[in-house]
């Protein structure tokens, strides 16, 4: 019994890693007042472009290639894809004006075809296999702690037995609520978010704030695919396992209430909600009826923070609203 | 005489498509002088101001600061000139504090929130407002947003000040404070330019007069060398008569009745604690009061809007019946046949939509009217033109979104729609508020022509000499109860001020 729990928290934890990645993007890019819907797509393309980073590094240094070398080009890689693609969200909805709900979704189809592409034409032109050795495998999923801690009873495996993804995750998780509640810049973005016409007449460049939030947002979301790819998927292009997990991230979003910390926890209980079909499952009950449950959470969610009506729990004001100065 | 001019506008021009919001206007801003800039709605006084603001650049002429020619192409320039505009509609962070919203933007090394609290209290102290830095903006009230609004121009160091439309939302009282406190900044050297629709306003605070007509300059007067009805004339471009009639309604019946009206909101205060009247037709029944004494509630609560705790409001019908309407749906309340009509205080967010032309305005109202699934465009063009003409709006063409009117002209769609469906009883919500004078007495006509037409009016408003002008009798609200009912022909200001906060004082012992 206790061993099948500790076996569902690391498997939540390891899903849950994932939504991170995607959720803290997508946080990032909302305070400036983006909806980008495109996460998805961009998560699709961080897969994809994250395995090819990580293989064609192995392809080239041969024997000599090592792990933390090939997990640092699979995350920059990834990051790179999803600044790209949110770049080309933030040139259209912040320089251009269109409308956010359509270049997101546009997005997210445009991502998921790149990012199948990107996977499919690897394995074609490899010759239908594309795997990283198992050496470099290895590093992916390997913990960074030593043994000691991870065989401590019970803790060691909840505590110390997850990927490097994970704990960098809870930085960048860290970080972010750092940024926006401590500094300057953090205040200047929220206030962006807020109300584009105020922050602009206080002499905040308007545009230089969605832009930065938009694109790196965009590129830690995408990061969320790699990891997806290379530690669940085991390294290899899988496109059906990582369908779904962007919108998921959006729900997140709104679950965390549009705050980092909050997307720790969050995140490893969606995962949770995600994975039980596979260990707890119950007889009779469809899959995805288990599937649903992370969005019927939100919907409850969403109910409770706007029947409480309280200010501070409420999404960015001017969220999925363009700004033009000269508009009223 | 040493230099006190401080900002100088030669030829301004700006055109917003084809319409022509400022024509070559010239304006000088002195330094120690308050200058009041006066016009009708939409002759484009807000638009000047926002290009010195930077928001909004000229398309042709010069702006002068010092002698010096200057290019403001951004707010933040504007504060590096030391411009600093309070806007019509407050420019705030609601999450944020006091504080945060006043060191918002600035560039000075690292955040240090306790330092501003201390600079904000600071400058508090020096012109004597009454606000806590540390509060957040969403739980204060419009005149400490608006203060919290000066004190970021000030802690900027702004020697050139712009208010547009700051009294709009104040109380008498707070109009009182803020005056005071522009006094003081005057005697400081910095020049102050305020926008206000309130001739009585202009004439106690302003050392100058300058004046805008369809986006034309008019001229600059010295206020005390001129009169209120002088200025009107000046805006209008001809001799207006300011004055209301209150003809008599032969034969009053009763139309509107209100018993023990209790309401509560969502935390479970009392907003309206058993309000009783009755209002009649022929009648244009006055509600006076504080701001927040119970008035938006109440006529929220009569247009089926408000949750009813207890009591009971009946419309009574030309034959006497009376129809119960407490826990109808503003549907049902239209189904019981008694034309009712609301214009209410948030006249973006309640009343139309703001993407939508005079148009699509006018169809809202009347599309339940049209059988068929085709919407019918003829009526409601036809009643959009009729309203254009009657009161004067100033838009390119009906179909022209109304956000981008200006404040004035966006009451004057709303107000033109509701009269246009000849309510049995209208009610209207500070219908005036930000509209210049001669469209305010217009629409005091127009409320006249309504109560003669036989319809019950209330009118929920904030200058007691107009309510005392226009209305037959005045119900006084105080902390959501009545705290009388006068005869409008012989009642006193002194007394109605008297009432509006007599209850609270009575609370407070
Ligand atoms: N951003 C905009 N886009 C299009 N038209 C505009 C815009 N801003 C103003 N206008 C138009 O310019 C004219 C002047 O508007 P402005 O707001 O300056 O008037 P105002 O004098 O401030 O009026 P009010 O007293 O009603 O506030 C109006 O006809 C308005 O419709
Ligand atoms: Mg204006």
């Amino acid at each position: 019994m206790m061993s099948t729990i500790i076996a569902l928290i690391v498997a939540a934890v390891t899903f849950g890693t994932v939504l991170m990645y995607g959720t803290l993007g997508e946080i990032l890019t909302e305070k400036s007042g983006n909806l980008n819907l495109g996460v998805e797509g961009i998560m699709y393309m961080g897969g994809a472009f994250g395995l090819a980073g990580a293989f064609y590094y192995e392809k080239a240094a041969g024997a000599a290639a090592s792990g933390p070398a090939a997990i640092i080009i699979a995350i920059l890689a990834a990051f790179a894809a999803g600044m790209a693609a949110s770049a080309i969200y933030s040139f259209l909805t912040i320089t251009l004006r269109a409308n956010q709900n359509v270049t997101g979704l546009a997005l997210s189809i445009f991502g998921t075809g790149i990012g199948q592409f990107v996977g499919e034409f690897m394995r074609v032109s490899e010759g239908g296999y594309v795997a990283l050795s198992n050496n470099l495998k290895e590093a992916f999923s390997a913990t960074i702690f030593p043994k000691v801690f991870v065989n401590i009873p019970v803790i060691g495996n909840i505590l110390f037995s997850h990927t490097v993804f994970f704990y960098l995750a809870i930085v960048v998780a860290v970080l972010m609520y750092l940024f926006l509640k401590k500094t300057k810049w953090g205040m200047y973005l929220t206030a962006v978010g807020e109300s584009p016409s105020t922050s602009d007449a206080a002499g905040i460049n308007i545009v230089k704030y969605k832009y930065l939030a938009t694109i790196i947002g965009g590129g830690i979301s995408a990061i969320g695919g790699m990891v997806y790819i290379m530690t669940t998927a085991g390294c290899v292009w899988n496109h059906e396992g990582l369908s779904g997990v962007g919108w998921l991230a959006v729900a997140l979003v709104i679950f965390c209430m549009w705050r980092p910390l909050n997307a720790i926890w969050g995140s490893v209980l969606f995962g949770a909600m995600m994975i039980m079909y596979l260990r707890v499952a119950i007889p009779f009950i469809p899959t995805e009826l288990y599937k649903i449950l992370p969005y019927i959470v939100t919907v409850i969610v969403l109910v409770l923070t706007s029947m409480k009506n309280s200010r501070d729990k409420q999404p960015p004001a001017s969220l999925g609203n363009n700004y033009f100065r000269e508009e009223r | 005489m040493e230099n006190r001019c401080a900002i100088e506008m030669k030829g301004i021009t700006k055109c917003f498509g084809q319409v022509v919001a400022n024509d070559s206007i010239d304006l000088s801003i002195n330094r120690g002088e308050i200058l009041a800039l006066l016009g009708e709605n939409g002759s484009g006084k807000t638009t000047l101001m926002n290009m010195l603001s930077g928001i909004y650049q000229p398309d042709d002429g010069r702006i002068l600061k010092d002698g010096e020619e200057i290019y403001i192409h951004s707010p933040r320039e504007a504060y590096g000139f030391g411009i600093g505009m309070i806007h019509q509609h407050y420019k705030l962070i609601e999450v944020f504090t006091a504080a945060q919203n006043v060191i918002l933007g600035l560039n000075d090394g690292r955040m240090d929130l306790k330092a501003a609290n201390e600079k904000v209290r600071s400058i508090c102290q020096r012109y004597g407002f009454e606000i806590n830095p540390e509060e957040k903006v969403y739980d204060m009230s419009v005149s400490q947003k608006q203060t919290v609004e000066i004190v970021k121009v000030l802690y900027r160091g702004a020697e050139i000040l712009i208010l547009d439309e700051p009294t709009a939302v104040l109380t008498p009282q707070e109009t009182k404070k803020l005056f005071a406190v522009l006094e003081n900044m005057k005697k400081d050297g910095k020049a102050i330019v305020i926008i206000t629709h309130k001739l009585n306003e202009v004439m106690e605070v302003s050392d100058k007069v300058a004046v805008l007509r369809k986006g034309k300059y008019i001229g600059t007067v010295n206020t005390a060398e001129t009169s209120p009805q002088a200025l009107t004339d000046m805006m209008v471009g001809r001799a207006v008569t300011l004055n209301i009639d209150r003809p008599k309604y032969d034969n009053p019946k009763k139309k509107l009745v209100i018993e023990n009206l209790t309401c509560l909101d969502e935390e479970g205060v009392k907003k309206l604690d058993s309000v009783s009247f009755t209002a009649y037709t022929g009648e244009i029944l006055g509600v006076a009061g504080i701001s927040g004494s119970g008035q938006k509630e109440l006529l929220e609560a009569i247009a089926g809007l408000y949750p009813i705790k207890e009591g009971s409001i009946r419309l009574v019908g030309n034959d006497g019946s009376e129809k119960e309407i407490v826990g109808l749906t503003p549907k049902k309340i239209r189904q019981t046949g008694i034309g009712m009509a609301f214009v209410p205080e948030d006249r973006l967010g309640m009343g139309l939509v703001g993407s939508m032309g005079m148009t699509g305005n006018m169809l809202l109202r009347s599309w339940k009217k049209g059988k068929g699934i085709l919407v019918r465009k003829k009526e409601p063009s036809e009643l959009a033109e009729k309203v254009l003409e009657e009161l004067e709006v100033v838009t390119p063409d009906i179909n022209f979104p109304v956000r981008r009117l200006s404040g004035g002209n966006v009451q004057k769609v709303l107000v033109g729609r509701e009269i246009a469906s000849e309510p049995e009883v209208l009610m209207t919500a500070y219908a005036v508020r930000g509209l210049d004078i001669n469209t305010s007495y217009t629409i005091y006509n127009l409320l006249t022509e309504e109560k003669m037409r036989g319809a019950a009016v209330l009118y929920v408003g904030e200058d007691l000499d107009v309510l005392l002008e226009l209305a037959d009798r005045i119900v006084v609200l105080c902390g959501g109860q009545v705290a009388g009912t006068v005869d409008a022909r012989t009642a006193t200001k002194e007394e109605i001020g008297l009432m509006m906060t007599q209850f609270n004082t009575k609370e407070g012992e």
